[in-house]
């Protein structure tokens, strides 16, 4: 049981270590990116900004997940 | 790290950072969180409007992830989750326009700070009574031997007699919920419950969980592991449309409520696990400090006008 959970605790470890990383980039590439460009689109069209801002966030949380979900199956199916 | 479009300086691990507990909190009580999310956004910075706004944006994001695995785990009741979704957009316009009063009239920084204040004080009274007054109830049981061994998860609460009387009122039209256990209560009831969860999200912000979650558990009647999956489900579609009007209202910088969330996805994942190892008072009365912790962050930040 204690083996199990260490296996798991470390493999949660290291799926943290990965997404840190992933999510590091994250906010350097995509967010510099678009910062300009939703501050002009929240001055100008707002309801395309609010419109938007429900899309960025829903498609950020299905893709999160889908890289979480790859990393526990990649990191824990090699643990085992 | 600049955000341009609500004009802050906030670094984004401390988003990250309050977005992974408040995944925690949501994967765990079924609550957006709001309660931390709201005062933390508050410390960091943002007018009331702003953190109220951004805050709804990030919920959206956060419960797609724990609804989804709250569903795969059968805590999901569907019909009940659609129809609290009506009751509760209503009640998230009637909140929005509020805060707009507030923002026109320049004192909407106190006014929510005070409201908030109340509000998170009297839920956690209120759920530490009550969770402790079952688990005393439960202990009694065991000791009459009711109980095998003493730890049942099934979901006994000491306001089950209220429950059961408003239960009985019999407003046309009546609704199963056959998912929840429920053969027939008010359809009146519930959008009533979800009118207010939606008046309180569209005023503080967030989902709006924390008065929720415990009206679905004490008022409808719905078991507590339900009440979470649901209360989930329930706050994308009414936090969608509060996230959209409040967008529309210049109350939203999704670039912080996107920050937010890439915490919350870790969060909520070990959120969601930990809810199968509790039975439901025991969860109840894990809540109770959270609400405290929200208050006592809006009360430092009142007296001592401090931002991070």
């Amino acid at each position: 049981m204690k083996k199990e959970t260490a296996r798991t605790v470390r493999a949660f470890a290291i799926e943290l270590a990965i997404y840190a990383v992933l999510v590091v980039a994250y906010f350097f590439l995509v967010l510099h990116l678009l910062g300009q460009w939703l501050y002009e689109l929240e001055i100008h069209r707002r309801y395309v900004y609010a419109a938007l801002a429900i899309l960025l966030i829903i498609g950020q949380a299905v893709l999160l997940e889908s890289v979480i979900t790859f990393l526990i199956r990649l990191i824990r199916g090699r643990s085992e | 790290m600049f955000f341009p479009i609500s004009g802050a300086d906030i670094s984004p691990i401390y988003l990250a950072t309050v977005g992974f507990l408040i995944g925690i909190l949501g994967g765990f009580f079924g609550v957006g969180g709001s309660f931390i999310a709201g005062p933390a956004l508050r410390l960091a910075g943002l007018d009331w409007n702003f953190a109220v706004g951004t805050d709804l944006a990030h919920i959206v994001g956060k419960s797609v992830v724990a609804a989804r695995r709250h569903r795969a785990l059968g805590n999901v009741d569907l019909r009940l989750g659609s129809i609290m979704a009506l009751g509760t957009i209503g009640g998230a316009e009637v909140g929005a326009q509020a805060i707009q009063m507030l923002k026109r009239a320049g004192n909407v920084n106190l006014v929510v700070s005070i409201v908030s204040i109340v509000v998170y004080v009297s839920i956690a009274i209120f759920m530490l009574w009550e969770s402790r007054k079952t688990l005393r109830l439960e202990k009694g049981r065991a000791q009459r031997g009711l109980v095998k061994g003493g730890k049942s998860k099934k979901d006994y609460s000491a306001f089950g007699p209220v429950t059961r009387a408003i239960q009985k009122v019999k407003i046309w039209p009546m609704v199963a919920l056959p998912t929840s256990g429920i053969a027939a209560i008010s359809l009146w009831t519930i959008l009533l419950v979800a009118f207010v969860g939606g008046l309180f999200s569209g005023f503080l912000g967030g989902g709006a969980g924390y008065i929720r979650m415990p009206s679905m558990v004490y008022v409808l009647g719905i078991p507590t592991h339900l009440a979470v999956g649901t209360d989930l489900f329930e706050i994308i579609i009414s936090a969608s449309y509060g996230t959209f009007s409040h967008a529309v209202k210049g109350n939203v910088d999704i670039l912080i409520a996107l920050v937010m969330h890439t915490g919350a996805v870790i969060g909520a994942q070990i959120g969601v696990i930990a809810t199968q190892y509790f039975a439901g008072p025991k969860i109840r009365l894990a809540f109770v400090p959270l609400p405290l912790i929200g208050a006592a962050i809006v009360i430092y930040t009142m007296i001592s006008g401090h931002k991070l």
